[in-house]
């Protein structure tokens, strides 16, 4: 296998952990965003309590993907950032009020009035984040960003402003909605009312990401036939398809029954296969229908070294995310 | 404004903004578990209640840093495409690394703020260890990347093209070790001072808080070490500035033309029109000496060069000499705080070195900010130093005015609001007397 399938592999698999840990992060400041009843108060402290200890490990999820981009498909991400230069700044601006304004509210005793509106801030710049991030994704999967001899034409406007990756927007604000939702039943613990709230949170928002997958597939016919043709007439589709439904209704099924371990696992599972259906959709475009994976690699002696970088870090890396979960997500750290 | 000079501002406010949470990054943790040490070994409370402390200011001020850097990230592309669509590859090696450093970074800093009830104190103080490690770490790989920019190896340039790209090489460039040195001690000097000056500040309002007089021994202790060290390493840049950027070199000081013998210029104005500095001091010699330790030695000027090719020489100067304007105030004041500490064998809390040191407070942020306006605007015209101008570099977006108003009104706001939750935190801390008669070396 080349190498720079290893390093697309690392690449997808980075995006996977950032939706499963930062997504259900920003999927959190949504439930905060739309709290309510008479437990708005519990709500939004669970949510700020479960997010606290690991948003920013699960962000860094994110500088590895554009550090992987940059590094090893170098002409591939100065085409993305130059065609999708303003998603990417609403992105980053939501990125920054986000983070702040959490911190912010977690650590300073100012006046009410002063933490509802950071609290508000936190809140919104958690929907426009991954908003903007399913606009990029959507933008790429369409095929609506085009290069040509390493330049970007087409603008700076049409790439990402059409109905197809608006809609993936929307199924990544979902998802993430869903996921947050789906983990907080367990962040909830003993307190059986709180857990209800967030279990009927999850079980309207996994109708909603059913809902708005659907749309999108029917969008992509159109407006991305690449990824279209991917999951429909290729020899795996169905094999992907069956997988994600299963996926979907074990996690609708586990919420139903209240068998909330079982459903966070289909959710994450769900959410895995969404995005690597994605992936292998496009495969082996990066840039689709401009660039492949091959097309866009740095010189081997650059994708050799980061392998290693990657295969050293990660030595390090996977005992001190046990860790860290472990002291706040593990059976002990709920008592 | 152009579009070039909108991208470069906006990558100017961005990196001046950063700069300063990077820092706090570094050094708090290092203050941190220093209090944390103090605690479980002596079993002091104000040592605890410190360390406590100090970890939410950190909390605070790491994650707005940990989203201005994902800022700078995404705004190396954002604005510099072609920079990075040629660049990309050869220094990117250190930003892979650096990731994982801000992983362990991020993930025990987690462990330490939210896990004091949760961990033994060892362990968590163990974590703090870590966070402080890898704070330098992943200092030290961007600024690697960095040294790349100013002296870039690794590759060789055929037909327009980077070939033979071999990125350790990259790594182990001529200006990443002085740079790493220079700007790791700068870190640990200007938090330490600033620190020390808050503390300072309250222990005029409060003399006999304990909790204020153990904050300044250990913040000054820190920032005083840094500021004699300082000096030493600054020589070592200077002279690899002197062998690797003689242009940016001849900017810093302001020399136009070649000269052996050439003099050391403090303060002055140059004017790039008659390629003269007027009004400055002029230490015979001195210049030569400093750069290549020898009274003769040959100093290239300006002149060496086309003045396409020079940067903009009177930021530059001015900045250099804010710099060591203000390194060499910190310093002094080092050397006369450890003084008074030698001759009290206990805390220099005479009213007037407290005042002194609120006095200096901003001191070593000042020559952080102007130290990183040497290195980057003594690098212009260029964005790969020899090889890739920056105006060739920047995005074809338009409109970049858009972008740079706006995350220059969110810093601003931001700033604000960092200002006042860390006041907030100062006047939160909590009084702790200290006994009648504090024991000979305490505190």
């Amino acid at each position: 296998m080349p190498l720079e399938y290893w390093l697309a592999g690392a690449l997808m698999a980075s995006l996977t952990l950032y939706a499963l840990g930062a997504g259900a992060d920003f999927g959190g400041g949504v439930w905060d965003l739309l709290s309510s009843g008479p437990r708005e108060r519990a709500q939004r402290d669970l949510i700020a309590h479960a997010i606290g200890p690991i948003w920013e490990a699960n962000h860094v999820w994110l500088i590895l993907v554009v550090v992987l981009m940059f590094v090893c498909f170098p002409v591939a991400w100065a085409g993305l950032s130059t065609a999708l230069h303003v998603p990417l700044t609403l992105m980053l601006l939501g990125i920054v009020l986000r983070g702040s304004a959490f911190t912010f509210r977690a650590y300073d005793d100012a006046s009410d009035a002063v933490q509802r509106r950071r609290g508000r801030v936190f809140a919104i710049a958690s929907v426009i984040t991954p908003l903007m991030l399913g606009i990029c994704a959507g933008a790429v999967a369409a095929g609506r960003v085009r290069m040509e001899g390493g330049q970007v034409i087409g603008g700076f406007v049409r790439p990402w402003l059409a109905a197809f990756p608006i809609a993936v927007g929307l199924l990544a604000v979902a998802l993430f909605a869903f996921l947050a939702a789906v983990y907080l039943t367990l962040e909830a613990g003993d307190d059986e009312a709180l857990r209800e709230d967030f279990r009927r949170r999850a079980l309207a928002s996994g109708i909603a990401v059913g809902v708005v997958a659907f749309l999108s597939l029917v969008l992509a016919r159109k407006g991305a036939p690449l990824v279209w043709e991917g999951l429909v007439g290729r020899h795996w589709s169905l094999p992907l398809h069956a997988a994600t439904a299963l996926a979907a209704m074990g996690a609708l099924g586990g919420l139903a029954r209240r068998r909330f371990e079982f459903a966070r696992t289909c959710a994450a599972l769900q959410v895995t296969f969404v995005l690597w259906g994605w992936g292998v959709s496009q495969f082996p475009y990066l840039v689709p229908p401009s660039l492949t994976f091959t097309d866009a690699a740095a010189p081997p002696a650059v994708l050799g070294a980061v392998l290693e970088a990657l295969a050293a870090g990660t030595v390090i890396l996977a005992p001190s995310l046990w860790l860290l979960y472990r002291v706040f997500k593990g059976r002990r750290a709920e008592t | 404004m152009t579009n070039l000079l909108a991208a470069r501002s906006q990558m100017a406010i961005s990196l001046g903004f950063h700069i300063l949470f990077s820092v706090v990054g570094i050094a708090m943790p290092l203050l941190m578990v220093i209090a944390e040490d103090r605690w479980i070994r002596r079993g002091d409370e104000a040592s605890r209640a410190l360390a406590r402390t100090w970890a939410h200011g950190t909390a605070i001020l790491f994650a707005v840093g940990a989203v201005s850097g994902t800022v700078l990230s995404f705004e190396l592309g954002l604005l510099w495409p072609t920079f990075m669509a040629f660049a990309g590859p050869i220094f990117g090696m250190p930003f892979s690394l650096e990731g994982f450093a801000f992983f362990v970074e991020a993930i025990f800093l987690g462990i330490y703020l939210y896990g004091w009830d949760r961990l033994a104190p060892r362990a968590h103080w163990a974590a703090g260890v870590l966070v402080a490690l890898s704070g330098v770490l992943s200092g030290v790989f961007v600024v690697i990347a960095n040294g790349w920019m100013n002296t870039p190896t690794g590759f060789r340039m055929v037909d327009g093209r980077a070939v033979d790209v071999d990125p350790y090489l990259a790594m182990r460039n001529p200006a990443a070790f002085s740079e790493i040195l220079h700007m790791t001690i700068a870190a640990y000097l200007s938090v330490g001072f600033a620190v020390a000056a808050i503390h300072a500040w309250r222990l005029l309002a409060e003399p006999d808080n304990l909790f204020h007089r153990r904050a300044l021994g250990i913040a000054f202790g820190m920032a005083a070490v840094s500021a004699l060290l300082q000096p030493i390493s600054g020589d070592v840049s200077a002279r690899q500035v002197a062998e690797h950027q003689p242009v940016k070199l001849a900017a810093m000081e302001g020399q136009f033309h070649t000269e052996r013998g050439a003099p050391l210029r403090i303060g002055g104005w140059p004017d790039e029109e008659t390629g003269t500095t007027c009004c400055a001091l002029e230490i015979p010699y001195g210049l030569s000496l400093l750069a290549f330790h020898d009274p003769r030695a040959e100093v290239r000027g300006l002149d060496m060069v086309p003045r396409t090719d020079w940067p903009p020489v009177r930021i530059v100067h001015v900045a250099f000499q804010v710099m060591v304007g203000c390194g060499s105030v910190l310093s002094g004041v080092a050397a006369l705080g450890l003084f008074l500490a030698w001759r009290r064998r206990g805390l220099p809390d005479q009213r007037w070195f407290l005042r002194l040191l609120v006095a200096c407070g901003p001191l070593g942020f000042i020559a952080l900010e102007a130290g990183w306006t040497v290195t980057e605007v003594g690098r212009q015209p260029w964005i790969v130093h020899g090889v890739l101008r920056t105006a060739d570099a920047v995005t074809p977006m338009p409109g970049l005015v858009v972008p740079l108003v706006t995350f220059s009104a969110v810093y601003v706001l931001l700033s604000f609001v960092v200002i006042a939750t860390l006041r907030r935190q100062v006047f939160l801390s909590p009084h702790i007397p200290a006994p009648t008669a504090p024991r000979p070396g305490e505190a």
